[in-house]
């Protein structure tokens, strides 16, 4: 039974991780394949992890099998968020067929702060009507 | 049956290293090759985590935690060097 269960661990942890890696071959830009890859390799990896955990059933591997899993979830969402972050600010062009870009003409590109445009200081963001 | 789980978690597992080394050539800019590298970190966490379930051999999660703390700090030392002192992709 525990086989059976760390197995079904083992292979949708796998299989997590080759949507991720096949998102990061088939996403177009650096955005979407950081959204994919952070997520489902994350998600794989602690579903491995968790089966590591069920396999040996010990205090001692349980508890550095969830400290891994602790350790990816606190780091993963830092380290994309610098990743993305930095990306922008290197100039890194988004998909042609991207929507909108709200970051675009509000950061400084010297001192890398973010603010509002000039034009929309005067008026304040209440009066106009959201769309 | 078991056996045959953890060769199909290989196999799903090597697949995902080569399609990440694939983007890691392809590129096109160095933050794109800073996510592969962050994926094939997770990958081999992954890789851990089926040895040491199929050797028996308990030490080598703590291999898996510093890797984890490894591929962050890497990746948060990319990230500096890019936004501090890298060049701009659309200069």
């Amino acid at each position: 039974m525990i086989e059976l269960i760390t197995g079904f661990f083992l292979v949708s942890g796998a299989a997590f991780m080759v949507v991720a890696a096949l998102g990061l071959v088939r996403m177009p830009d650096l955005p979407m394949r950081l959204h994919a890859t952070t997520k489902a390799g994350v998600l794989g990896a602690g579903l491995m992890m968790v089966g590591v955990a069920i396999y040996f059933g010990e205090g001692g591997v349980t508890a550095r099998a969830v400290a891994v899993i602790g350790f990816l979830l606190l780091t993963a969402p830092v380290a994309a968020h610098a990743i993305g972050r930095a990306g922008y600010f290197v100039g890194v062009p988004l998909w042609e067929r991207t929507r909108s870009d709200e970051l675009k003409g509000r950061y400084d590109e010297k001192t890398h702060t973010l603010a509002s445009p000039p034009e929309m200081n005067e008026s304040s963001p209440d009066d106009e009507p959201r769309r | 049956m078991f056996e045959i789980a953890i060769i199909v978690a290989n196999v799903l597992l090597s697949i995902s290293l080569v399609l990440g080394f694939w983007r890691l050539y392809l590129g096109p800019t160095l933050p794109d090759r800073v996510v592969a590298l962050e994926l094939i970190a997770s990958l081999t966490i992954g890789f851990i985590a089926v040895y040491v379930i199929s050797s028996g051999r308990t030490p080598f999660i703590d291999v898996a935690m510093v890797l984890a703390l490894t591929a962050f700090l890497a990746a948060i030392g990319f990230a500096r060097y890019l936004e501090k002192g890298g060049h701009r992709e659309d200069d």
